[in-house]
């Protein structure tokens, strides 16, 4: 789209894109290339010299196995935040939906957690599951579970996967909700009328007809799950225990700034970039089709 | 509601007060452990009702910091760097984007593309995914312990200038044309007419830019190293998972519910606001 209206300057416009451009330049660019260079390279364990590998770090990296663990538990982080925060959004926006008394209330507590940081979020579940004076653990303790998140690898990532969900709930939730109150009155009328009760216009109106905010949700929430989440757990696990919660993002950070692995950290950096920007493109091609709904 | 059904009306309140419960609990939780004493707060089973000792808690804490160890700075430092990171945040982003949008919607000039697609694909990678880089290039820059390294790195984002551009294509062309005609200059244009124009705009995006910039984490962990400089969500996280003997509870929580009350003050105050800006920069 484009303006047939436009002003005729030399200079100004350079002037008004220039903040954003150095800014973006900088920021942005330099530091993007730096990482597919340094990608490339292997730097010796003093630091000084780093010599031009070609892939090495790509190829030490699929031969690591620790790397592999790490893409399995973010696959499987990231499945079941998506899946349980979309299904529990879904569940509460469709009863929202039909609340009529007190809605604004409900909604208005509902909303709260996408303000909280997803690293306080983790400090919040944290304390709740704290193995020592935690109310969850404690209640669970009661029901005969242990539950140690410090120790046991299964429960740290249930609890990563739980405080995740409930940090993603709020947005899910509105974009839900949003979709189902744009459904137009008129076809639920008609389809009541014909005699169809409350399930099966849900799942044969509503359903088919949120499928495309469902599907834009998927992708968001995947991108939440993969890179969002970071601060959910550095605050609770730390990757651990052993590699139980690693997660790629959060691997990233560990072998750059904890374990000095610039060429290792980089060829992760390059490899998530490239799902982000595969995810960004799905997305951008769903919303490009649903223009024309 | 199409039809009237006790018994689903019932069931929808119970499904929805239950995720309100669920919802609301880890937040209430840390309320009530921000009003106790040190000592009640290592017991399990903790309690769930507020104690006594909500003034001492918060009061600690904004003067001295986390109990006085050492290295803690009171937290009230600690959230005017939170503050100054966030204002600093949104309005340098709402700046340099609303007059790049106005440059690209509203002139042609060479590169006029090769600039829209630049800050185009910078939607693309979050700050997490580059990190190791983009920290190198702000040290080389000497802007660690700054507040400008706080700041600066992050207004690099396309989200608000896209929101803008949106906006500008919906304005009329008669608006430009009338103001080309009466001879007021592009900048004239801009102030009296684009600018009160986009005054909803301008809020969705203030109430999301707000929360990202307070809510930021990594970022602040990685680019201070002074406690002077530290934001409130690193500072939290830090002190919860520091390994304590006896961790101050009451304390940490105390510190948490004031890194989340700015946001969420601002998410309930400005709920309309706040809905629009969500959708509308997801687009």
């Amino acid at each position: 789209m484009e303006k047939r209206v436009t002003f005729n300057e030399r200079w100004l416009p350079y002037l008004l894109v220039a903040p954003q451009m150095i800014i973006t330049l900088v920021f942005f660019f330099w530091p993007s290339g730096q990482a597919i260079w340094q990608s490339v390279l292997i730097e010796d364990a003093f630091g000084g010299n780093s010599k031009f590998v070609w892939f090495e770090n790509f190829i030490a990296l699929f031969e690591d196995p620790a790397y592999f663990d790490s893409v399995r538990v973010t696959l499987v982080f990231s499945a079941l935040v998506a899946t349980l925060g979309l299904a529990l959004s879904l569940l509460l926006a469709v009863m929202a939906d039909r609340i009529v008394r007190g809605a604004s209330f409900y909604k208005m507590i509902l909303v709260w957690p996408y303000a909280v940081a997803p690293a306080v979020a983790g400090v919040l579940w944290g304390f709740l599951f704290n193995p020592s004076v935690g109310t969850v653990s404690w209640l669970l303790a009661g029901l005969g579970i242990n539950f140690n998140y410090v120790s046991n690898g299964n429960q740290a990532l249930a609890l990563i996967i739980i405080a995740a969900v409930w940090n993603q709930v709020s947005y899910n939730f509105l974009f839900f909700l949003a979709g189902l109150q744009s459904i137009p009155k008129s076809l639920i009328e008609a389809a009541a009328i014909d005699g169809a009760g409350p399930g099966r216009r849900f799942w044969d109106i509503a359903f088919p007809l949120l499928s495309p905010t469902g599907f834009f949700l998927l992708v968001v929430n995947i991108i939440y799950a993969f890179f969002g989440t970071f601060g959910v757990v550095s605050s609770l696990t730390q990757g651990g225990p052993g590699q139980a919660t690693n997660i790629l993002v959060y691997k990233v950070y560990n072998d750059g700034f904890r374990g000095q692995d610039l060429g290792g950290s980089s060829a992760q950096s390059v490899i998530l970039m490239l799902v982000v920007i595969l995810l960004t493109v799905v997305q951008f091609r769903f919303i490009e089709r649903r223009v024309h709904y | 509601m199409v039809e009237n059904r006790p018994f689903l009306t019932w069931l929808s309140h119970a499904v929805v007060l239950l995720g309100v419960v669920i919802i609301a609990f880890p937040i209430w939780m840390t309320f009530v452990a921000s009003t106790h004493d040190q000592a009640t707060m290592l017991r399990a089973p903790v309690p769930i009702w507020p104690g006594t000792h909500l003034f001492e808690n918060y009061k600690e804490v904004i003067l001295n910091g986390y109990g006085g160890r050492a290295g803690s700075v009171p937290f009230a430092t600690t959230l005017f760097n939170s503050m100054v990171m966030a204002v600093g945040i949104v309005v340098g982003k709402l700046l340099i984007s609303i007059i790049a949008a106005f440059a690209i919607v509203y002139f042609r000039f060479p590169l006029r593309l090769t600039c829209f697609w630049a800050i185009f694909v910078t939607l693309m990678l979050p700050v997490e995914v580059r990190i190791v880089p983009t920290f190198g290039v702000v040290a080389s820059l000497g802007m660690v312990n700054s507040y400008a390294g706080l700041i600066v790195p992050l207004i690099a984002s396309a989200t608000a200038t896209f929101l803008f551009r949106q906006f500008f294509l919906s304005v009329p062309d008669e608006l430009a044309e009338a103001a080309r005609v009466d001879g007021a200059a592009p900048m004239r244009f801009f102030v009296d007419i684009l600018l009160p124009m986009s005054r909803t705009s301008i809020a969705a995006l203030f109430v999301i830019q707000f929360i990202y910039g307070w809510n930021q984490y990594l970022w602040p962990l990685l680019i201070t190293n002074q406690e002077s400089f530290y934001t409130v969500v690193m500072t939290v996280s830090r002190q919860a998972t520091v390994v304590d003997t006896v961790p101050a509870w009451n304390l940490i929580m105390a510190q948490a519910m004031l890194a989340m009350l700015p946001p969420v003050l601002v998410v309930a105050f400005m709920q309309r606001q706040f809905v629009r800006g969500l959708v509308e920069t997801e687009k």
